[in-house]
């Protein structure tokens, strides 16, 4: 078990091309750090590069103290579950998982206790006779995982692991990689492209986008308090909205304006943070789930707006109401029981402790 | 109209097209019986004829498509005829020399092309493809020479040389196309599990690509088996020819044709590729296709 | 395709490691390459000598003299091109390819449909029994076809005789003896073209036919606007293997004719074997084999470039 340390890492493809532009990256011993972002963002770049399957352009990577740089992946002391779980189709389970602890020279009797306790751990112990293609997809990805933890490596690599699964299926496996990694706390370095998966299974959440790191921290603190509107956006489903506003001061305090008829008033706690920005375009953000069916009883800082509905998606527990607010498609999320219905005015309350006040240009949440 | 006649008809439509169906489908059969039975004409007269004896052959009394008193003289008189067995064993000795040599280079050089890649690999996969297109009548003239220049003339082993020139390159090209398809995750894996590349070779790929394997090798076996222009070019004394030539300058002397046994030693002949295919027709089939799907 | 991935240029190079002499991962990655090309060896080796060595050397030997002892350029050739024997040898070769190929590539693709048509579990059988034409070494089965041709014996003959009529002299009259060495190719070769046109109808998504079906398109619309379409690129390498695989023939000629009679049925590889080999004129047999260099190239340059060109506008 080790900490790994990613510094200054670029990695740049013939023809200038870089996937990774230089990142920093501290992953603590027994940490879940999930890589998250959309394709192309660098982050299957970065996991193949810690594992030692891309050579790394400049900067330095570190595992357990040991700069790894020019170290070969199988002396990396490291496992890998890739997506299509890459299991040799003409091995048992057993040999599967086995595979890499003959060539490593392993005794008999060691092999088969690391198997079968693996086995154990992921409930696959009557699976071990048999081939790849005699599992379910559930079980393949087990095996594969299974196949890391017999190694008892220093770090735990996961390339989207989940991403060839169906969705019910996810969300089970989804818990046994948590189960999985309180048993065996290795450090884990968790790739994928789905905000969910990260936030449910990571202690840090790191979010890239275009070779660089947007945001590092642990899920509640992205939910909460994004650093920039990419992570603003790409954290929480359905996705924040984003509408244009202008910050103005309308008697006493501050307020955020949409257009002539929305005008929403700042919090008062948040008014000497804003004030800055007093007469700039701005963008304001707020969360569908803070955007919520109008009562009579409200809560400080929760403002009546009335929208004309254009969309409305009963989703059974909640209900998606979508509308146009200068032109741009805004999502909120009320209940069932208010019986909202396409093309009627329906009352909706903001509640404004939850926004967001982000620059235009820098996209940098204020 | 009634509900009934609306039925009725939609149950003749049905019916029509249903019988249009069955006709179709009974047209095909007998045009295909009609392909099988032309196709099979010579291989059933070759049967025929190796039962008959020389003196019913040349009697030509009844219809030559029939046999009267069937006998397997001819097939004893080969096997104990000390001629043929040469030639039977340096048939096999050579074929299996040749499927040997050709699969080791062939994989070694797909598993390098279609995985490792070294400056110029490309052009060399281009290369190999060319290569098979190359047929065995463009070089055997300056290979006479050059076989000649080895002291190979009139040597059985010199087949062993020239056949894997003709198996060697399909060989690679297939299993280039057969390695090509394991995903590359099974080799990093692999990687990280810590095998180097032969043992990624010979623990991954060989046995992943097997059915690839055993159609590259049916494919030597039946080049290397049925070649005919080399030996008739390089060999003339019949304790270095193979099957296809000795049986043709054994059998026929002068005028004299000894059909019946030329025809039950044809059929010797062609008993290793028929019972091959007979066997492993799937693969013998992904062979022949795989060189224009997967190019 | 396979250079991609791990192998890539240090082009920034590395600021903090720079003292270490050199990275073992970029060893590793040297050393992967001179395996690559380790492993490639036996084929290079192998090519070189007996494919590449050899096509050079037959150009040098055709612009020797019969006894190989004086350089004469490119009179093997022209002397070839003015003998009448191998005008006929051009004009046999090319009609023996080109008809030959046609007569495969149409029946292949009828049989191919016939097989289509009938349910997939009968196919097998009835795949097996087609195939065995191209599972006989060839010069095995010729040898059965001469029988058969055979000019006192012959089986055709026979039954013509049955239903009244005369005898033909199969191999002994030149383009009776030509059409026989076609059919004999034809009965060879169209086993090839079925199960590729097979393996190329299976291919073809069921969605659209009917897909077509509900357009409107009937049969043979279908046929002409899905199938044919869409089966371009097989059709066209089967044609390209069958054509040079027809072309160089060396086997049923040899057997059936040996190119009589009176020469009328010599292709280019026979006739080289007749005077290259038979009558030892190494550098006329060399000449006349690499008559048929260009023409294959050509051939093979053109269906190649049809080929990678639809490839890529299906990839695209």
């Amino acid at each position: 078990m080790a900490e790994v340390r990613v510094r200054k890492v670029v990695k740049e493809y013939e023809g200038g091309v870089q996937a990774v532009k230089g990142i920093d990256l501290d992953i603590k011993d027994h940490e879940f750090v999930v890589l998250v972002g959309p394709s192309g963002c660098g982050k299957s770049t970065t996991l193949r590069m810690i594992a030692g399957l891309e050579e790394i352009s400049s900067g330095e990577i570190e595992i357990d103290g040991e700069v790894v740089n020019d170290v070969p992946p199988r002396d990396r002391d490291i496992a890998m579950v890739f997506q299509n779980y890459a299991l040799y189709p003409h091995m048992s389970v057993f040999d599967n998982m086995a595979f890499g602890l003959k060539l490593r020279k392993f005794s008999k009797e060691e092999i088969k206790k690391r198997v079968d306790e693996a086995a154990r751990i992921l409930d696959i112990a009557p699976l071990l006779d048999r081939k790849p293609r005699a599992l379910s997809g559930g079980q393949r990805q087990r095996v594969a995982m299974g196949r890391a933890i017999v190694r008892n490596p220093k770090v735990f690599l996961f390339d989207e692991p989940l991403s060839n699964l169906d969705a019910k299926l996810r969300v089970q496996m989804r818990t046994e990689i948590k189960k999985v990694h309180q048993t065996v706390k290795t450090t884990t370095v968790y790739v994928t492209h789905d905000q969910i998966e990260a936030m449910t299974l990571a202690d840090r959440v790191v979010v890239m986008n275009a070779g660089i790191i947007e945001q590092v921290g642990s899920p509640q603190e992205l939910y909460h308090h994004p650093k920039t509107r990419f992570v603003a956006g790409f954290i929480g489903s359905p996705a924040m909205n984003f509408m244009p506003c202008t910050v103005v001061e309308v008697g006493a305090g501050l307020h955020i304006k949409i257009n002539d008829k929305i005008v929403l008033p700042v919090p008062p706690d948040r008014v000497e943070r804003y004030r800055p920005f007093k007469n700039k375009k701005m963008i304001f953000g707020l969360r569908p789930e803070h955007l919520f069916e109008y009562t009579e009883q409200g809560k400080p800082g929760w403002t009546r707006v009335d929208m004309l509905t254009d969309v409305v998606e009963p989703m059974g527990m909640e209900t998606m109401v979508h509308f146009f607010v200068e032109g741009t498609a805004i999502c909120a999320r009320v209940d069932p029981a208010t019986h909202a219905a396409p093309n009627e005015w329906l009352a909706l309350t903001a509640d404004m402790n939850q926004m967001h006040l982000m620059e235009v240009d820098s996209g940098k949440v204020v | 109209m009634s509900a009934t006649t609306m039925e009725s008809r939609a149950a003749k439509r049905a019916n029509s097209l249903a019988r249009q169906r069955v006709w179709a489908l009974w047209g095909s059969y007998i045009a295909l019986g009609v392909f099988v039975i032309i196709f099979l004409v010579p291989p059933f007269y070759t049967i025929i004829t190796s039962l008959k004896t020389s003196a019913e052959i040349s009697a030509q009394s009844g219809s030559p498509w029939m046999v009267k008193d069937p006998t397997l003289e001819n097939f004893w008189y080969l096997i104990t005829y000390p001629n043929f067995q040469i030639y039977y064993l340096n048939s096999v000795m050579i074929t299996v020399l040749t499927v040997v040599i050709s699969m080791v280079i062939s994989i070694l050089a797909a598993f390098s092309l279609s995985r490792m890649g070294f400056w110029g690999s490309q052009a060399l996969s281009t290369g190999v493809f060319l290569t098979y297109l190359v047929p065995p009548s463009l070089l055997f003239i300056p290979l006479f020479q050059i076989v000649g220049m080895l002291g190979l003339i009139n040597s059985v082993w010199c087949l062993a040389l020239l056949y894997p020139t003709l198996a060697v390159p399909f060989c690679t090209w297939i299993m280039i196309g057969y390695f090509s398809s394991i995903p590359k995750e099974l080799d990093e894996a692999a990687l990280i599990d810590g095998a180097g590349y032969l043992q990624m070779l010979f623990k991954i790929f060989i046995p992943v690509a097997m059915p690839g394997i055993i159609a590259a090798t049916i494919f030597a076996f039946t080049v290397a088996w049925g070649a005919f222009l080399y030996p008739l070019a390089y060999l003339y004394t019949s304790n270095q020819m193979v099957l296809t030539v000795g049986i043709i300058s054994d059998l026929i002397r002068g005028d004299v044709f000894q059909w019946g046994k030329i025809m039950a030693a044809c059929l010797l002949a062609s008993l290793p590729p028929i019972v091959i295919y007979a066997f492993l027709m799937d693969y013998y089939v992904a062979g022949l296709t795989a060189g224009a799907t997967k190019g | 395709m396979a250079v991609g991935a791990s192998v890539s240029t240090n082009t920034t190079g590395r600021r903090d490691g720079g003292s270490q002499p050199k990275s073992s991962l970029k060893k590793f990655s040297q050393r992967r390459s001179t395996i690559a090309f380790a492993l490639c060896l036996p084929l290079i080796l192998l090519v070189s000598a007996f494919v590449i060595y050899p096509a050079f050397y037959a150009l040098y030997l055709s612009m020797l003299n019969k006894k190989m002892t004086a350089f004469v350029g490119l009179n093997n050739f022209t002397f070839l091109l003015k003998r009448n024997t191998f005008q006929l040898v051009i004009y046999q070769s090319c009609l023996f390819a080109i008809s030959a190929v046609l007569i495969k590539a149409l029946l292949g693709f009828i049989i191919a449909h016939l097989m289509h048509n009938i349910p997939g579990k009968n196919q097998r059988i009835w795949r097996g029994l087609l195939l065995v034409p191209w599972v006989i070494p060839l010069a095995l089965s010729t040898l059965t076809w001469w029988w058969m041709f055979d000019s006192s014996y012959s089986a055709f003959n026979w039954i013509l005789n049955q239903f009244g009529f005369e005898g033909v002299p199969w191999l002994g009259v030149g383009w009776i003896a030509r059409l026989c060495t076609i059919a004999v190719n034809v009965w060879y070769g169209t086993p090839f073209f079925m199960i590729m046109y097979l393996a190329a109808l299976k291919s073809v998504p069921e969605q659209l036919y009917e897909a077509a079906s509900i357009d409107g398109a009937n049969s043979v619309q279908k046929l002409l606007f899905v199938t044919l379409p869409m089966m371009r690129n097989i059709i066209s390498i089967t044609v390209l293997f069958s054509l040079i695989v027809t072309f160089a023939d060396f086997d049923i000629v040899r057997i059936l004719t040996a190119g009589g009679p009176q020469d009328n049925t010599h292709v280019f590889a026979t006739y080289a074997f007749q005077i290259g080999i038979q009558s030892g004129d190494i550098p006329l047999g060399a000449a006349d084999s690499l008559f048929m260099f260009p023409m294959l190239a050509f051939a093979a340059f053109f269906v190649l470039r049809g080929v990678t060109k639809r490839t890529k506008e299906i990839a695209a």
